[in-house]
């Protein structure tokens, strides 16, 4: 059963790489980008459960707090087009 | 679990031919942050969670970040490549297979004769607790801190190195003409 669900999982995974791949606006890369993080995490769950060491759940925590803090500089880029002080004075 | 294995591999695969012929240079950031959530997973399934939890948050977060912080800085795509590449392509496929080759003198992964595994002098374990004055639970952490402490250092020392190194790249040019507010202001940011 968790062969199967990871399974699905990495089908998943491999449809938003498509999309990825394909993506002809940025958002579609974005949004391809953050599914991915997730469904790491929920592979991480089921690989941990499959292989019953539970501790390595920690893991899946650091990832979605990763994917969050990733997504958030990412989206922010593209609104701003820098990390600098003049980008939070164009900002509208 | 070996058919999860395969999948694994084929999507890093994938994933580092995708960073490699992608010409959109924000597109290719993106791929990279993909490959190290990939290899996070596969980091997992070799039983390394704590070379896990280092590619998680260096590759997935810190690279990505600063990777954007450079793409500010240059151009969003990258120049159309004129000719094939025959030399460089040679190089890597030498340097690839001399790698692959190094590889199958390796024991099999997870091989209980191993040297690793048979050669590890048990002093280390033996020892710990009495030279850590009984205060340091976790061998690895002694190992690391204490007795390998110079060999830490220097890692230590090469990684913060590189990181101001990156932050002089990073660095916005200085402006000519400062007024006290501009001032102020970057002393805030940077103090």
């Amino acid at each position: 059963m968790f062969v199967v669900a990871s399974l699905s999982i990495l089908i998943t995974m491999a449809l938003a790489l498509i999309r990825a791949m394909m993506g002809p606006t940025v958002f579609d890369r974005v949004l391809a980008l953050n599914m991915f993080g997730t469904k790491t995490v929920l592979f991480i769950c089921v690989y941990c459960f499959a292989s019953g060491r539970t501790d390595f759940l920690d893991l899946a925590l650091l990832y979605s707090l990763m994917n969050f803090i990733g997504m958030v500089a990412l989206l922010r880029f593209s609104q701003i087009g820098s990390f600098g002080d003049n980008g939070q004075e164009a900002r509208p | 679990m070996i058919a999860v294995d395969i999948c694994i591999l084929a999507l890093l695969a994938t994933t580092a031919v995708a960073v490699a012929r992608i010409r959109n240079l924000w597109a290719a950031v993106m791929f990279t942050g993909i490959y190290s959530f990939l290899g996070a997973s596969w980091m997992l399934i070799l039983d390394a969670p704590d070379v896990a939890f280092t590619e998680a948050a260096v590759g997935a977060g810190i690279s990505t970040v600063l990777m954007l912080a450079t793409l500010a800085l240059t151009s969003r795509e990258e120049k159309p490549i004129k000719k094939f590449p025959v030399l460089p392509l040679l190089v890597v496929i030498v340097t690839g297979s001399a790698l692959v080759y190094g590889t199958l003198d390796m024991p099999r992964f997870g091989d209980p004769t191993a040297p690793v595994h048979t050669r590890m002098d048990p002093g280390f374990i033996e020892k710990s607790e009495h030279d850590m004055h009984g205060e340091m639970p976790n061998v690895v952490t002694s190992v690391l801190a204490s007795y390998r402490g110079y060999d830490t250092l220097g890692e230590t020392t090469v990684i913060f190195t590189a990181g101001i190194a990156v932050l002089l790249i990073l660095r916005k040019p200085p402006k000519r003409k400062t007024n006290a507010a501009f001032g102020q202001e970057q002393e805030g940011s940077h103090g």
